[in-house]
């Protein structure tokens, strides 16, 4: 029922974007509505529907003992400010701290094959952490982004419990050192925003998916779920992939190849 | 509406006279603004003066909502525009956080006694800035160019 | 039948000003706690981004569960017109009304941002069984006031039943609501299941009934006020119908995982190598809280005699902590399967944990959180039973049900 309405959803998605995309190409050719990089200056309207930031992860690129992704994304995101608290054991403070990407590594329990993948908020199109949240500051944006109003989370950690993805942390300690663009606090649950901060200044990428191009990898792809002609849905359409939890039908908006 | 902003202009035309940035204005009556910072420069806030100590909160609150939901971040009534034009700076020329002893945010909200909160989260000094006028003034020069290198907020 | 007479509690002003200093003592500590956690931040507790709810919870999920339950005597007495439970009905709402305050601020003192309180009260996500409960559990402490008034006041004992039915009706709401918070959690192994919500309804029966038992006794006890023997067995019977059920479903429980084979993991953990979780299941759970309580309660010997019968409401409360403990922290320590059929080698930094069973151990602070939470409620329970007129001044047969005492001595 679920993947017979998502089929049916992305069919209607599909037409609707190709429409959008004939007639943008047809009226205005170069319009912003698929050439991202014009677009580079802040936005002054509110983010729609029109586009949905989503992943693709090849993980037959993701290198083994690779971190560039989760190395950018500590420093991109104010991540690698925080300081462990004095006295706290080394170990247990790694399980306090907040991350919002890890690399996670894999063995095929009959194989023995190893696979490599970093695993984020999965941005979901019906995220359980939006359901639960008493106060409605775990949301989703009309973009597609999962994020937490940190203005009135009060800190609850009932989406953690209810993320199937372990993707949140909740801030346990007092944070001194934090960036402008990534506000942080003792109290609030935080996690993945695809770095909602560039996007809204018009730069069309996040710090892992550049990182991983840098290092070469190639092994994450930024972009629009809903723009056929994007280089996110041109990847997804040559390489199949699937939905980590896939059975609990949330149409993710990370994708994953090789697993 | 009208007096409010016939005293803002007058306000401003005064602060104009007497010479704005001056340590002796800065510690007038309910005047906080240090003198090392770039708001001392300036002729008033992006709102009139009186305006803006009356009702800060409200314009910050609205552009929180705008900026969390909608994802609008260029607009000037954000908090990461008050902290990079009102942060007071050391001799050596290092930012002071706005919320410490005797720095802008602060010295007012005593004097108000006023509960703050911001700063639980939000920096006390610029630095990682997503937007503010000088990224958007780094944008204007851009045309075009692919949005690989540094990032937004290093620009 | 005898009119029953209610008379405010009559102990000793120095045993009663000693047990309101040890209690205010208990909470003290407990609000002490509480401030730490809160300056420091979460991270001087054991909880970490794996197992995120900790003992606060365990005791505030608990005590507001058998807030419900402690109505439960009340209900009977005029929902279910059993007479002779009509003299228990008035403390059987107090004591409500006192644990749910307990439990409530034990939950709310473990926010992140206890002080944002007033957010949670203003702004809502109707989609969050959260959110559902915060008016359940306002509307419950409001509803069983009115239900004291009804009981207290001549002029209101006509709505009696109609208030009393739909206290009854609105404490099984709270209950499932309770269950379900954990009960519609897709993502973890150990909830995703409906059965959690009436578990915790008979849960609440059996907790809430003990707890009743073991005040009842106590403050009887303390002014030398008599307890029939007829009733006593009444009590212990319906605590053993409790416990009993609460087996059953226990069992309906990990039968419902068992069956689906890709549920086998996570019942090999609870029942065989979870460790402490495995102890705390079979000892906590079945023994202490279920089968040794049920023994005593139909020894021939031992179910006479009345401080036997305090033990095990004991046991039951023991052993719902640790069912609360397994249910709630053994869950989360299990760990999210996110790739059926591979093995998990490395999950982030080392100590960041996924893929294998997240360590846990409590800190002194959230204990004594806990415990001042149970100290609220016993504190609220002690100044009500007397400043107002809550406990009959006999439970005496007799007194209770004349033509019961009549028919026993025939």
């Amino acid at each position: 029922m679920n993947h017979e309405n998502e089929s049916m959803n992305q069919g209607r998605r599909d037409f609707l974007g190709a429409a959008a995309g004939v007639s943008a190409a047809a009226v205005a050719p170069g319009v912003f509505l698929h050439t991202p990089v014009a677009n580079a200056a802040a936005r002054t309207d509110p983010v729609t529907d029109l586009h949905r930031w989503g992943l693709l992860v090849d993980t037959s690129k993701c290198a083994d003992g690779c971190t560039a992704c989760v190395d950018a994304c500590d420093s991109e995101n104010g991540l690698n400010l925080q300081s462990k608290p004095h006295g706290q054991d080394e170990l247990k403070w790694e399980n306090q701290r907040a991350v919002w990407i890890r690399k996670v590594k894999l063995q095929d329990n009959l194989t023995g094959h190893v696979t490599n993948l970093p695993l984020m908020c999965q941005h979901c199109e019906h995220p359980p952490c939006v359901d639960v949240c008493p106060t409605g500051a775990s949301f989703k944006r009309a973009d597609g982004i999962v994020m937490v109003d940190r203005h009135t989370c009060i800190g609850c950690r009932y989406c953690m419990m209810a993320c199937p993805y372990k993707a949140r942390s909740f801030i346990h300690e007092q944070v001194d050192h934090k960036l402008t663009r990534a506000p942080r606090g003792k109290g609030c649950v935080e996690s993945c925003n695809l770095c909602a901060h560039r996007l809204d200044s018009g730069d069309i990428s996040t710090a892992c998916a550049e990182a991983c191009s840098a290092e070469g990898h190639q092994a994450l792809i930024f972009g629009d779920l809903k723009d056929p002609m994007g280089p996110l849905r041109q990847a997804l359409a040559k390489t199949p992939s699937r939905q980590i939890r896939q059975d609990l039908g949330l149409n993710t908006g990370v994708r994953y190849a090789g697993i | 509406m009208a007096t409010i902003m016939t005293k803002g202009v007058l306000l401003a035309l005064l602060a104009a006279v007497l010479g704005v940035g001056s340590a002796a204005y800065a510690e007038g009556v309910g005047d906080f603004v240090l003198p090392s910072s770039k708001a001392a420069s300036l002729e008033n806030c992006v709102e009139p003066t009186e305006y803006m100590r009356r009702n800060h909160f409200e314009l910050i609150r609205h552009q929180r909502d705008e900026t969390v939901y909608g994802g609008i971040r260029g607009d000037s009534h954000g908090l990461s525009g008050c902290v990079s034009c009102h942060v007071g700076y050391d001799d050596t020329g290092a930012p002071i956080e706005i919320d410490a002893e005797g720095q802008f945010c602060r010295s007012c909200h005593a004097y108000a006694s006023v509960e703050m909160n911001c700063f639980d989260c939000h920096a006390t000094v610029p630095r990682g800035e997503a937007w503010n006028h000088e990224v958007a003034a780094a944008h204007a020069h851009l045309t075009g160019s692919a949005p690989i290198g540094p990032t937004a907020a290093e620009r | 039948m005898k009119r029953i007479v209610y008379r405010e509690w009559l102990l000793q002003p120095q045993r009663y000003w000693g047990l309101l200093a040890i209690l205010a003592a208990v909470i003290a500590v407990g609000g002490l706690s509480a401030l730490y956690m809160e300056h420091h931040g979460h991270w001087v507790t054991g909880m970490t981004n794996s197992v995120v709810w900790g003992v606060p919870h365990v005791f505030a999920v608990f005590l507001i569960i058998s807030a419900s339950g402690a109505l439960n005597v009340a209900s009977i007495g005029t929902v279910f017109d059993k007479k002779v439970y009509k003299p228990l009905g008035r403390l059987s709402g107090l004591l409500a009304v006192a644990l749910l305050i307990g439990g409530l601020l034990v939950l709310v003192l473990d926010l992140g941002r206890p002080d944002r309180l007033l957010v949670a009260m203003t702004t809502y996500n109707f989609s969050s069984i959260f959110a559902w409960n915060i008016f359940l559990y306002s509307g419950f402490a409001a509803i069983v006031i009115g239900y004291l008034w009804t009981m207290a006041e001549r002029k209101g004992n006509a709505l009696q039943k109609p208030v009393g039915t739909f206290a009854f009706l609105w404490r099984l709401a709270l209950t499932t609501g309770t269950g379900s918070i954990f009960g519609f959690l897709v993502g973890r192994e150990a909830y995703d299941t409906a059965i959690l919500a009436p578990l915790f309804v008979v849960m609440s029966f059996a907790y809430g009934l003990a707890i009743y038992m073991l005040v009842l006794f106590y403050a009887f006890d303390a002014d030398g006020r008599p307890i029939g023997p007829a009733m006593l067995k009444r009590l212990k019977n319906l605590l053993a119908l409790f416990i009993a059920a609460i087996l059953y479903f226990t069992l309906i429980y990990h039968l419902t995982k068992l069956y689906g084979a890709k549920n086998d993991d996570i019942e090999t953990f609870f029942l065989i190598s979870g460790g402490l979780y495995t102890g705390l299941f079979w000892v906590g759970w079945i023994l202490i809280g279920g089968l040794l309580p049920l023994g005593i309660i139909y020894h021939p010997e031992l179910s006479q005699r009345r401080d036997w019968i305090a033990a095990a409401c004991g046991m039951v409360i023991v052993g719902g902590l640790a069912a609360m403990y397994v249910i709630i922290v053994g869950s989360q320590a299990y760990p999210q399967e996110m790739f059926p059929g591979y093995s998990v080698i490395q999950f982030g930094a080392p100590g960041d944990i996924g893929g294998q069973v997240a360590p846990y151990s409590p800190s002194f602070p959230e204990l004594l959180l806990g415990f001042g939470g149970v100290g609220i409620a016993l504190l609220i329970t002690a100044i009500g039973v007397r400043v107002l007129q809550f406990l009959p001044e006999s439970l005496a047969d007799r007194d209770v049900d004349p033509h019961a005492s009549a028919r026993s001595t025939a």
